[in-house]
């Protein structure tokens, strides 16, 4: 891997959306800062900015009023940009399937390259999904993205 | 100005960016652990670096990606006079200007975050900007020369005569290093009061000039920090490490001042400590 792509992978920038879930996997993204999972000795850093980002990581299902939110994050994101969808909700509506208000996962409004699944998903889960999306965002192509 | 001068100038051109960039490698590890963490490699800031260098140019004014670009050749401007030995005065006002185009930067864009974070920015320049130049007046009496070469000339160390200057020093790096408890315009890791507060609207590749020009920043203010004991220089750059070391400690030590507290430190105490070091040499001499 060459210096760019190195760098890529070693320094992951995230932005954390939630579009409407129970706040249960946000909790758990966020337990992936504290010491005990400590993400930032990978380069994670969980940053407010999407113009910062580089992996943009949605929790919740999407509904009407937060698609163009959502859409509107992604497109604030320059590119080389991954998605990451956490939990049953964000990959594809979970218990909020088909209800009326909500459009039932996250890439229903944005392309999304990996799925986290789990309600809600373990912080070693989304650590993993990070690693995937890395995997995928190198080239390597043994992501499960 | 002598050519081994001007190679060394070179030099630590070239060579301050590595120190820098690892100085704040330094930093992070240094605050994990003393929050129970692992922490990042030490080269971390330079995968960041080269990360966000080649990322996809994106730009909400042209203004913001100019004023990035003359952030960092004025903090190298500034950085190059003073390791020419030129004068100090020259060096902290080139400095400043610098930090105001960071600020200018960010008021090019409509976001009021970037608005927000470049009024805090000034008005942090306004409370460490008369500290500096003080410091740099100070210097001028002890040692009858405002520039570089005359401090390094010196016959005997600064920081007997001027231990309260020091301490004034020390309050201007904290606000020029960007910690707690003077972080107030926009912190260098993943604080998010203000989102991003004056680099909200920076991205990529402009965002990697910014974090360039801090490691030059950081390098110029500890070296200016090392000045106070120049004879020989190698306990000045000890001083200099120790007082890097301290600011990491405060920094986590201490919670985020409101701004009002920020401009009191500065001119309060940073001033009040100068004055009283100045008149206190008048008396003794």
């Amino acid at each position: 891997m060459g210096l760019v792509a190195t760098s890529r992978v070693k320094s992951p920038w995230i932005l954390h959306y939630c579009t409407g879930g129970c706040n249960g996997c946000d909790i758990e993204i966020l337990a992936c800062l504290t010491p005990l999972y400590d993400v930032e000795r990978f380069g994670i850093l969980n940053i407010g900015n999407p113009k910062h980002a580089d992996l943009l990581v949605v929790t919740g299902p999407v509904n009407w009023k937060n698609a163009d939110v959502l859409k509107n994050l992604y497109e604030q994101m320059p590119a080389p940009k991954m998605v990451m969808a956490v939990g049953a909700c964000a990959c594809g509506g979970g218990v909020f399937h088909n209800c009326y208000n909500t459009l039932g996962g996250v890439d229903k409004v944005i392309p999304v390259d990996v799925y986290v699944r789990g309600c809600a998903a373990r912080p070693e889960a989304v650590i993993d999904g990070v690693v995937a999306a890395l995997d995928k965002l190198a080239g390597l192509g043994r992501g499960e993205g | 100005m002598t050519l081994t001068t001007v190679l060394t100038a070179l030099g630590a051109l070239v060579l301050a960016p590595l120190a820098g960039g690892l100085l704040y490698g330094i930093d992070r590890k240094v605050t994990a652990r003393l929050q129970g963490r692992m922490g990042p490699p030490v080269v971390q800031p330079f995968y960041d670096f080269f990360k966000l260098a080649a990322k996809k140019r994106m730009m909400t004014s042209r203004g913001s990606g100019v004023w990035a670009w003359a952030y960092l050749l004025l903090t190298m401007t500034a950085f190059a006079l003073f390791f020419l030995g030129q004068d100090l005065l020259v060096v902290v006002l080139v400095l400043a200007f610098a930090g105001g185009a960071l600020a200018y930067g960010a008021f090019a864009v409509r976001s009021p975050y970037a608005h927000l974070g470049a009024h805090r920015e000034l008005l942090q320049m306004a409370a460490y900007e008369p500290i500096l130049l003080l410091t740099v007046v100070m210097f001028a009496m002890e040692t009858g020369s405002f520039t570089v070469c005359g401090v390094l000339a010196a016959a005997g160390p600064l920081l007997p005569a001027l231990p309260l200057t020091f301490l004034a020093v020390l309050i201007a790096l904290g606000i020029k290093m960007r910690k707690s408890p003077f972080d107030i315009a926009a912190c260098e890791h993943a604080h998010q009061e203000i989102v991003r507060g004056v680099y909200t609207e920076y991205s990529g590749r402009y965002l990697a000039l910014i974090e360039l020009a801090h490691w030059y920043e950081l390098v110029l203010v500890l070296a200016v920090v090392a000045l106070f004991w120049a004879q020989p220089l190698w306990v000045g750059a000890l001083i200099a490490a120790g007082v890097f070391l301290l600011e990491l400690f405060v920094d986590n030590l201490a919670a985020r001042l409101r701004w009002s507290w920020m401009v009191t430190a500065g001119w309060g105490l940073g001033i009040g400590f100068i004055m009283i070091n100045m008149v206190l040499l008048r008396w003794l001499a």
